[in-house]
């Protein structure tokens, strides 16, 4: 640790999360267990159509129905609440007006056009079946790369279906692909993904007519900047708004955004002077909360004979959805960032088109653009490896920047911090005894068993990032405060929802000011206590954050110095910091930090100028964004006659960095590779054609369950990076974007002797059933 | 996920249940462990006037050995029954049926007479239920009758019982071999229902199958015995030539297959001869 390097006391270590006890004994207070006197409920007319015209709304029975306060509609509040916004800037970027309530028009399925206050939540529910509306069906736009080809325009004004189109890369691809030895190609699909957090979104929302202030509870992971968005919708001063994340379980992405229903609830309070709440249903949540992926595109890469990477195409159509959602358009981009895996790729190209559909949004979810990066990268590297007949780790080894080459420019335009991707996979290889399991894959396969083993070796990107390169302020803020009784107060301005930055700002604090775990308390997600901070996305929370917490304490420690040489009558030069304790008085005399703090309060006998209290802001600006890195393995068998795969074995070698708590880092790594595996086998959000959503429900969208998943083998390598002093990178998605090409990869390599190249995802048996049987 | 009003009656014996239903007619749905009835509810797909909570009748959940035929409550849970040491012991097909039914919580709520009324046709008792020749025992105003499994399931979702009349009882006679029976089904990815479930009951003399019922669920709109297949085993020697033979008849009592985002009718019907083939070699231990 930067500022005293001697107390490691808790950082990293094993601590258990703080969090814990509360929430596992349903003590924690989500939105719903949040109760105002007086507070009416809301329900939502959704649209059953993906694309209609709105010819008339009738809502007069259900203004008649029991217990129903109000009802709105587009057209009672057209001009009065501001559009959903997105933050994404492209060029040539077309954006459609995005009304909070449908105006005229339905672009999907699920999209809000009425809403009904009522004093409980069934008035409201019932009263929703009493408004009537004729919608007039309109063509249906469901396949993005139809659309981009012509038929059905969806947003007439635009002329046509695409948003934009995105380049990115640098370097002469066609020269490079001219020269190469091997060219090998691959249409790849990415699925549309439901995040699917635990608690679904809720919101509630009071305003206060006397002090024209309003508090607006909501499950999010950026309060600060909704307060920013919600104020503009609504037309407050943004110092009236105070949004509070109360306990949210989960989020992935999906509650990185600025949703239509927490404006408009907003409204509707300011409106009835009356708390209002809107708890979303899973069903809801299916259909109206962002998606995630959704690209398909198709991958090239150019190769030597000898395996030697020379470029890297990928020309791909994302599907938008209906509108832009926050980040909608940004996250391709991401995609087109990260093109470079891990290897030295002199020249990449990616032209990213990007289409509406009369579908929810897709935004960012666990990963965002980046697994789809690391799934063409892992799956050309495996297809590269079969055609030039070369094992796969042999051509990713032969591809790999060495560690003395960071940092590490990429065609795509980054500087890859540090790694070390020759010693992730040496460990994973080492895990699994990469040459014997090859060795029992041969004689299994003339036993007739299909075995498969799948590496993938990846980098991402995390600790977004620089503020240059972020659509609303990259950095991130911390306050530390010792109160009176030497209690210590961290405020952050990231949002943590379930990383357990509760816990490991606590560490960091507490080894760097030598106090009790226990005696500090981390205080996140209430805009009306905690200054402006960005939020928790883009594993950045740790990097970004933890790091404003380092320089805020040393902030801190540096005035309390002070202080201290002041009360052991020194000069500042001979204090020394340790465990809590200054120390360095001619008389051997100590204070500690305590001791310091109550001296700062009572303010009687300070050093002369000096401001009472004990109390430091900090604002990180990070020059750079970290790269962390591993190497997944897996190992799968086939059934021959259902198509079913079974996991035998799943090996992970993650970097993050430092680790300030290991435990967390392992919740992190299982939750991820859980949630890769299930794009890999299970997962997908299906729109029949005409833009229904069939997987409505959970009994149909296949979240993995704990029994779907193998056991983790995990372990760990640890470059540190020189971005932030904790040395930290990164790890909340790195699990999802290692984990869905090493288990494609695994399943291919058990096919290779019915010669398959590719099967897209989610692998159902029945797809690895057909390509088994030739149907 | 908000279902609408309804009245709520808890009777306590089955004449005043069956009185509650007299008086609301079609207006009203019996609801046992609510593990079918509630999702509906709140998905809107049934709105009745009155919801009659059969739950606090006395008496409708105990299993128990009548000389030779098991009688099982309709309030029994698949919990109760997977845990049961007498049908672990006198018919383990229940129990392994039992086992494989959706998660803990599922089987703790769940009862074997809801899930037959209900007749999902990807539920996993049906394939059990006809593999054993079960009978059902009905209480309607009008007194008692009895059905019989192969009569029970009439279409997707609809079974014989009549509105108005009460599933009290399920009852099985205890199998000659006890072992040769299985239950495996190929589970959907988010649901855990049956894609394809088949459920064997063998009887076996000297090598010979003597006895073969096989009850098949998932794959059709509703169950079925697989008669061709207990034809083709019954009174020849068990072999493994003779099951892949046979379970490659298992399909062909039902002309239409189900077809959905998460399997074909096409890859359905191969399922069903592929896990037949493997209940009956587990059920024969061949
Ligand atoms: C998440 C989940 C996973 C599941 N997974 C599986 C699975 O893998 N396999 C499987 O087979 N099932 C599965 N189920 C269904 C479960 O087994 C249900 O419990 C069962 O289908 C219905 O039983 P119940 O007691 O809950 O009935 P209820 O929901 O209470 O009732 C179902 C229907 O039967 C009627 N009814 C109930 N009892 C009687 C009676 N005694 N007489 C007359 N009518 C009656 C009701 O009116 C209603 O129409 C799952 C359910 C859930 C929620």
């Amino acid at each position: 640790m930067s500022s005293n390097g001697k107390n490691e006391k808790y950082v990293g270590r094993p601590v258990k999360r703080t969090e814990d006890p509360r929430l596992i004994q349903g003590l924690g207070h989500y939105v719903d267990d949040i109760r105002l006197a007086g507070e009416l409920y809301v329900a939502f007319l959704r649209s059953p159509y993906a694309h209609a015209r709105i010819n008339s709304i009738n809502t007069d029975a259900a203004r008649n129905a029991s217990g129903v306060v109000a009802i709105f509609t587009g057209s009672d509040i057209e001009g009065r609440v501001g559009n959903v916004p997105t933050a994404a800037a492209l060029e040539g970027l077309k954006v459609p007006k995005y009304p909070v309530l449908a105006l005229g028009k339905v672009f999907f399925v699920g999209q809000p056009v009425a809403a009904v206050v009522a004093t409980s939540r069934y008035a409201a529910r019932d009263a929703v079946d009493h408004i009537e509306v004729d919608f007039e069906p309109l063509d249906v736009v469901v396949d993005a790369e139809a659309a981009a080809q012509g038929g059905p325009v969806i947003h007439h004004d635009f002329g046509d279906n695409i948003a934009y189109v995105h380049r990115a890369g640098i370097g002469d691809v066609d020269a490079a692909f001219a020269s190469a030895d091997k060219i090998v190609a691959q249409k790849m699909h990415h699925q549309r993904l439901a995040p699917i957090s635990l608690e679904p979104r809720g919101v509630l929302a009071s305003f206060l007519p006397g002090e024209q202030q309003l508090t607006l509870w909501t499950s999010t992971q950026i309060p600060h900047l909704l307060r920013t968005q919600v104020a503009i919708m609504i037309g407050l001063p943004e110092n009236k708004v105070r949004v509070i994340a109360p306990e949210v379980g989960g989020g992935f992405g999906s509650k990185l955004n600025v949703y239509a229903e927490e404006a408009l609830l907003s409204f509707i309070s300011m409106q009835l002077h009356k708390p209002v709440k809107w708890i979303e249903t899973r069903r809801e949540n299916m259909s109206a909360t962002i998606h995630g992926r959704a690209q398909s595109g198709v991958a090239e890469l150019a190769l030597k004979n000898d395996g030697t990477i020379l470029g890297l195409r990928y020309t791909v159509t994302a599907d938008l959805g209906a509108y832009h959602q926050l980040l909608t358009p940004a996250i391709p981009t991401l995609t087109g960032l990260m093109l470079s895996g891990c290897y030295k790729i002199p020249a990449i190209s990616m032209v990213c088109t990007g289409v509406f559909t009369n579908k929810m949004a897709t935004d960012a979810y666990r990963g965002a653009g980046r697994p789809e990066a690391t799934y063409v990268v892992e799956r050309l590297m495996d297809i590269a490896a079969q055609e030039l007949g070369i094992d796969p780790v042999e051509l990713r080894r032969k591809n790999f920047p060495t560690p003395d080459e960071f940092p590490f420019a990429t065609a795509t335009g980054l500087f890859y911090d540090s790694g070390n991707y020759q010693a992730a996979l040496d460990r994973a290889l080492a895990m699994v005894d990469y040459d014997k399991l090859r060795e029992i894959q041969k004689s299994d396969t003339a036993a007739g068993r299909l075995v498969g083993i799948g590496v993938s070796t990846y980098v991402e990107i995390c600790a977004l990032g620089p503020s240059a390169a972020m659509p609303a302020g990259g950095w991130e803020s911390a306050t530390v405060r010792i109160e009176p009784t030497g209690k210590v107060t961290v405020m952050t301005g990231a949002s943590p929802h379930g990383q357990g930055q509760e816990t490991s700002f606590a560490q960091i604090t507490a080894d760097m000011l030598g106090v009790d775990l226990n005696d500090v308390y981390v205080i996140h997600g209430d805009t009306g206590i905690v200054q402006y901070g960005i939020g928790t996305f883009g594993s950045r929370a740790t990097a970004v954050g933890g790091t404003a917490v380092v320089y805020a304490t040393e902030k801190l420690i540096s005035k309390a110095t002070k202080i201290a040489a002041h009360l052991l009558t020194t000069d500042e030069e001979n204090v020394t910091f340790e465990n809590g304790v200054f120390s360095g008085a001619p008389d051997d005399k100590q204070v500690t930090i305590q001791q310091v703090a109550l001296a700062a309060h009572l303010a009687s006998n300070l050093p002369p100028d000096t401001e009472p209290g004990l109390s430091a802001t900090y604002f990180f600006e990070p020059k750079n964004f970290t790269f962390p890195f591993g190497a997944h393995i897996c190992i799968v068998e086939v059934d021959r006659d259902t198509g079913d795969i079974r996991i035998k074995r799943y090996v992970a070698v993650d970097d993050c960095g430092k680790v300030i708590n290991p435990l967390l880092v392992e919740g992190q790594v299982h939750g991820g590779i859980a949630q890769g595996l299930g794009q890999a086998l299970f997962e997908e959000v299906v729109y029949d054609e005409n833009g229904q959503l069939i997987t409505g429900t959970l009994m149909d969208y296949a979240v993995p369950k704990a029994h779907q998943l193998p056991r983790y083998e995990l372990d760990r390598t640890e470059t540190p990076t020189d971005v932030n002093p904790l040395g930290v990178k990164g790890v909340g998605e790195a699990g999802t974007i290692g984990s869905t090409p090493a288990i494609v990869n695994a399943v291919i390599d058990a096919l290779r002797p019915f010669g398959v190249k590719h099967i897209d995802m989610p692998l159902r048996p029945e797809k690895i059933w057909r390509v088994i049987s030739n149907q | 996920m908000i279902p609408s009003n309804f009245e709520y009656h808890a009777p306590t014996s089955i004449e005043a249940a069956l009185d509650l239903i007299n008086q609301y007619g079609d207006d009203c749905k019996i609801l046992s462990g609510g593990h079918s009835l509630i999702p509906v509810l709140k998905l809107r797909l049934a709105a009745p006037a009155a919801v009659i909570d059969i739950g606090r009748i006395p008496g409708l959940s105990s299993i128990s050995l009548d000389r030779d035929r098991l009688r099982i409550g309709a309030l029994a849970t698949h919990a109760s029954i997977a845990a049961s040491d007498m049908l672990g012991q006198l018919c383990p097909l229940l129990a392994t049926t039992a086992h494989q039914i959706g998660d803990p919580q599922v089987r703790n709520r769940g009862t074997l007479g809801g899930s037959l009324v209900h007749a999902d046709p990807a539920a996993d008792w049906p394939a059990a239920i006809l593999a054993l020749d079960a009978s059902i025992t009905v209480r309607g105003s009008a007194g008692e009758r009895h059905i019989a499994a192969n009569d029970f399931f009439v279409d997707m979702l609809t079974s014989a019982v009549q509105q108005g009349e009460i599933v009290t009882e399920i009852s099985v006679a205890v199998p000659a071999q006890p072992r040769a029976s299985s239950y495996i089904k190929v589970a959907q990815s988010a649901s855990g229902f049956a894609v394809v479930g088949v459920a064997v009951q063998l009887e076996i003399d000297n090598g010979v199958c003597v006895g073969a019922r096989i009850g098949v669920t998932g794959f059709a709109p509703k169950p079925y015995r697989a008669s061709s297949t207990e034809n083709a085993l019954k009174g020849n020697p068990i072999t493994e030539d003779l099951i892949s033979s046979a379970a490659a008849l298992a399909d062909s009592e039902a002309a239409d297959a189900m077809n959905d985002i998460h399997a074909s009718g096409e890859y359905r019907r191969h399922l069903t001869r592929v896990i037949a083939a493997r209940a009956l070699r587990a059920a024969a231990r061949v």
